[in-house]
């Protein structure tokens, strides 16, 4: 079977300029295997989202809500599992706690303000 | 009283109820750009076969000051009628009566018409315009919508089931649909979602419109939720017609057979559409309009993951369904959601005895974080699982292309296809040659004192001895190496001769496919 090791996948490839037909103008290039294909992109292909990975010390809210209390301030030492923060969302005050110790080194948000989900909160040092 | 003043009654009444909603409310569904629940009924039938029934069905709801209220045939109109000469039964929301909602005797006369279907072995087409559940009738519309969604799940694969989505489509009604075989939408007038935007909205403070949550272009674009696009009624309406004459009545008889028509061999030149360069895209679905009767091909989710095809032709007068890698989309690859068009459909063929043709040409999967994690290994085997389970005639034509795990999945001998014939330009291998010479002669390659020029003769050597369909017929798994212009007489031989197969599966309840 086709290993998928070699991916070299381009976010925004360059169409094929050469072409003079406006659909041969349209094509990508798409790298399967090492072998570069002449294609067009699906609706669901041009809407997919880049992986990055996770940062740890970067945290995230999972839900949208409103930031009803935050109960740290910058340069303070936190453990695991200390209170972070009160989110309101879906009705109800969830209490956010600390997933690692560390120290807080940025606040970006502030209290009573209503976030999106995936919306970086704090970041620990 | 005298006979003829009952029957003067009897027009009176009549005439009461067919007003539906009153005026003002069928104003306001002309004003929405929609057509009443009974001129689409109408213009969707053949001409003066409608029959009507329950019409004088009315709600018993006593709570919420339902008691007072009238509500002319409970917001849906049903009955039996023809299209093409083949019997249907059917039903419409009617929105002008209080928004289409659905109560108790609403969804008993759903049920009523879909249980009528079952017993007479005929379509059931239901026509979804609907405000939703009748808040005021409680639990009692709850059960409404869970009867029609066990009837629909029973009928499925042994009755088409068509829904047509014409209006506001929310909540749980959207299980309707979702548990039938074919979803027709309309521009600007479908809106299918689960919560819509206000609740969205209040929840999680995402704004979106109507139409960019669950509109027509959504569902046939994104979601894979509907298979059929249409930007008028009208067009919906043509397009359901044109479904109906591709299909069997039920599963025990096969579509009704059509005058063998030749394909246009002018308009679509056979041994000129596929490039020679693997490489190099093309539109599938000129090959197939080069095979079938007419050139006549009919689309089945035109819209969603565009890199498989899947739809209805004829052959010598006979539906069959074709799937087939589209090389003009992500180079024709296999990913979460073409995997799952496709699966579905073989099923749809499988139980109504439709025989399937496959044209193969595809590199693969398609590589990246998000297909993987969006689970393409359990999207994946959905399409072996389907051909693997079909028992219908399978056949396949390699057309270029047919690299890993992908030949694999298309239908291959190894799947139980019955015929498996290639193009003399197909190549049957692991990989691309690019990909498999890295490989193979890594050592080879990087030891070289020239590796780009060793690189590109290994390649070479690789196409030259694997990049050709003889390897895969030396081993009888391809049963016939063809010129391209004999493809129809080959596939119209191979369903020809597979009319009687018999193909017995071990005996069980049911299998337990990747869904």
């Amino acid at each position: 079977m086709a290993t998928k090791e070699k991916i070299t996948k381009q976010k925004a490839p360059a169409p094929v300029i050469e072409e003079e037909d406006s659909i041969k103008a349209r094509y990508h290039v798409l790298n399967i295997d090492g072998d570069k294909y002449r294609t067009l992109h699906t609706e669901s292909y041009k809407k997919r989202v880049m992986w990055e990975k996770p940062d740890i010390k970067k945290i995230y809210s999972e839900i949208p809500g409103t930031v009803i209390k935050i109960y740290v301030t910058v340069g303070q030492e936190v453990k695991e599992g200390e209170l972070m923060l009160v989110l309101e969302a879906m009705k109800m005050k969830n209490k956010l706690l600390f997933p690692i110790d560390g120290v807080v080194k940025k606040i970006y948000i502030s209290e009573n303000e209503k976030i999106p989900k995936k919306t970086l909160m704090i970041e620990l040092e | 009283m005298s006979l003829k003043r009952k029957i003067l009654e009897l027009q009176k009444k009549r005439e009461k109820v067919l007003q539906g909603g009153g005026e003002k409310a069928i104003e306001k569904q002309v004003a929405m750009g929609k057509m009443t629940a009974r001129e689409r009924i109408i213009t969707l039938l053949d001409e003066n076969s409608f029959h009507e029934y329950d019409l004088f069905v009315e709600h018993e709801a006593r709570d919420f000051g339902m008691d007072g209220k009238i509500l002319h045939g409970d917001g849906v109109i049903t009955g039996t009628g023809t299209i093409y000469g083949a019997p249907i039964c059917i039903y419409a929301q009617d929105f002008t009566v209080a928004g289409g909602s659905l109560g108790l005797m609403h969804a008993r006369k759903i049920t009523k018409i879909m249980d009528h279907a079952m017993k007479m072995r005929v379509p059931i087409i239901g026509i979804n315009d609907s405000g939703g559940a009748r808040i005021q009738e409680g639990v009692n519309s709850l059960a409404g919508y869970g009867e029609i969604f066990y009837r629909n799940t029973m009928a499925s694969g042994v009755i088409p089931q068509i829904s047509v989505i014409l209006g506001p489509c929310a909540g749980g009604a959207v299980y309707s649909p979702a548990l039938t075989d074919f979803v027709f939408v309309v521009e600007n007038i479908s809106k299918m979602f689960i919560t819509g935007p206000e609740v969205i909205k209040t929840v999680l403070g995402e704004e979106i419109s109507m139409e960019d949550l669950g509109g027509a272009r959504v569902h046939s674009e994104i979601t894979g939720n509907a298979h059929f696009f249409a930007e008028s009624e009208i067009e919906c309406f043509d397009q359901i017609k044109k479904l109906i004459t591709y299909i069997p009545w039920n599963n025990g008889q096969k579509a009704r057979p059509f005058e063998p028509k030749e394909p246009l061999y002018d308009k679509y030149k056979i041994d000129e559409i596929v490039p020679g360069n693997p490489k190099e895209p093309y539109d599938v679905r000129d090959v197939i309009r080069a095979i079938t009767d007419g050139s006549e091909f009919f689309e089945i989710m035109e819209l969603f993951a565009r890199n498989i095809v899947i739809g209805f032709g004829r052959i010598n007068g006979e539906t069959v369904g074709f799937v087939a890698n589209q090389p003009l989309y992500l180079a024709g690859v296999l990913d979460v959601d073409s995997s799952d068009k496709g699966a579905r459909f073989i099923r749809y063929c499988d139980a109504f005895q439709i025989p399937i043709i496959t044209l193969v040409d595809l590199p693969g999967y398609l590589p990246g974080v998000d297909q993987e994690h969006a689970g393409v290994i359990r999207h994946g085997a959905k399409l072996l699982y389907a051909y693997s389970e079909a028992n219908i005639p399978k056949i396949t034509v390699i057309l270029r292309k047919a690299y890993g795990g992908g030949y694999i999945a298309m239908n291959s001998r190894h799947l139980n296809a019955d015929f498996v014939f290639a193009w003399p330009g197909a190549e049957i291998a692991v990989m691309g040659p690019e990909g498999a010479a890295n490989i193979i002669f890594r050592k080879e390659i990087t030891e070289a004192e020239d590796p780009e020029k060793m690189r590109k003769q290994k390649v070479k050597e690789y196409k030259e001895k694997f990049a050709n369909p003889y390897v895969a017929a030396a081993k009888g798994y391809v049963d016939s190496v063809i010129e391209p212009k004999e493809t129809r007489k080959f596939l119209l031989h191979g369903i020809e001769v597979s009319k009687n197969k018999v193909d017995i599966k071990p005996l069980k309840k049911h299998g337990i496919p990747p869904f």
